[in-house]
């Protein structure tokens, strides 16, 4: 690969963070590509194909992924209701929340609180870590 | 007896070094240790303030350390954000210290936020490396 070559997808990588990182932060907004690929400073369209080249997965995914993993956390660090946390994480139904959750998990927002543990490790670690895989 | 005494070095890959001392330095405020040209290599360090004994060194991926083939893929890894090397550091104003950097244009990942060890942030550096710090409860 050429060196401009090279500059250009650690550039597009460096982009593809950036949108990531503000998923990672402002997952309770509703977050569209177009939010996205403005982040990111690219076309909508090339922002999903290139996000999902570079990580592996769509932006969508990663998203629904990281709300649920947050979902997580609040089932086990609190007791507020499953409703309150189902729009608290950004979704907006009860009714995804819940089949979203059960088919990352494999079990409902309810059977993951009854059995989880409560951990204690650095933030970042647990947000990367803790993420479930689909 | 210990068979070590203390941990002086780490390394973080950066892509360009001039670049880096304009993040680590112009904008974090750690102090250069040492900036000494091998000649195959630059070997720049930096460290917090009155803090020598704890080195970070600043290392950019390249020949002859790496092939240029490896060098591209450490290149790559880094800008996703996937070589490790997660920099913490302990502040005594972790909201201050943020609307600090937030004014110098840092790039901040996580707002402080209380934690169960105190308050922390994250922040990336221009190059995709994660830094955080952390307010310790008193």
């Amino acid at each position: 690969m050429s060196w401009r070559v090279s500059r250009a997808v650690e550039e597009t990588n460096r982009r593809m963070l950036r949108a990531r990182d503000a998923m990672d932060r402002a997952y309770a907004r509703p977050l569209d590509v177009a939010t996205l690929a403005r982040i990111a400073h690219v076309s909508p369209a090339y922002f999903t194909r290139t996000f999902r080249a570079t990580f592996g997965e769509t932006p969508h995914r990663y998203l629904r992924r990281r709300r649920v993993e947050r979902a997580m956390f609040l089932l086990r660090e609190t007791d507020r209701s499953v409703t309150d946390i189902c729009f608290q994480v950004g979704f907006g139904s009860l009714g995804t929340f819940s089949r979203t959750f059960h088919a990352i998990v494999g079990r409902s927002p309810r059977g993951y609180r009854k059995q989880a543990p409560a951990e204690r490790v650095p933030t970042c670690f647990m947000r990367a870590w803790t993420r479930p895989s689909e | 007896m210990a068979m070590f005494t203390a941990i002086t070095h780490s390394q973080i890959y950066v892509l360009d070094q001039d670049a880096a001392l304009d993040f680590y330095v112009g904008k974090l405020g750690l102090e250069v240790n040492a900036d000494v040209n091998f000649g195959p290599m630059r070997w720049l360090t930096v460290n917090v303030p009155g803090h020598p004994e704890r080195q970070i060194l600043l290392e950019k991926p390249g020949a002859p350390a790496l092939s240029e083939e490896t060098a591209q893929q450490v290149r790559e890894l880094l800008t996703k954000g996937a070589t490790g090397g997660h920099l913490i550091f302990s502040t005594d104003d972790c909201r201050k210290t943020y609307e600090t950097l937030l004014g110098l244009g840092v790039e901040f990942t996580d707002e402080p936020t209380e934690r169960p060890y105190g308050i922390d942030c994250g922040l990336r550096d221009p190059f995709g490396n994660s830094i955080r710090f952390t307010q310790p409860k008193s």
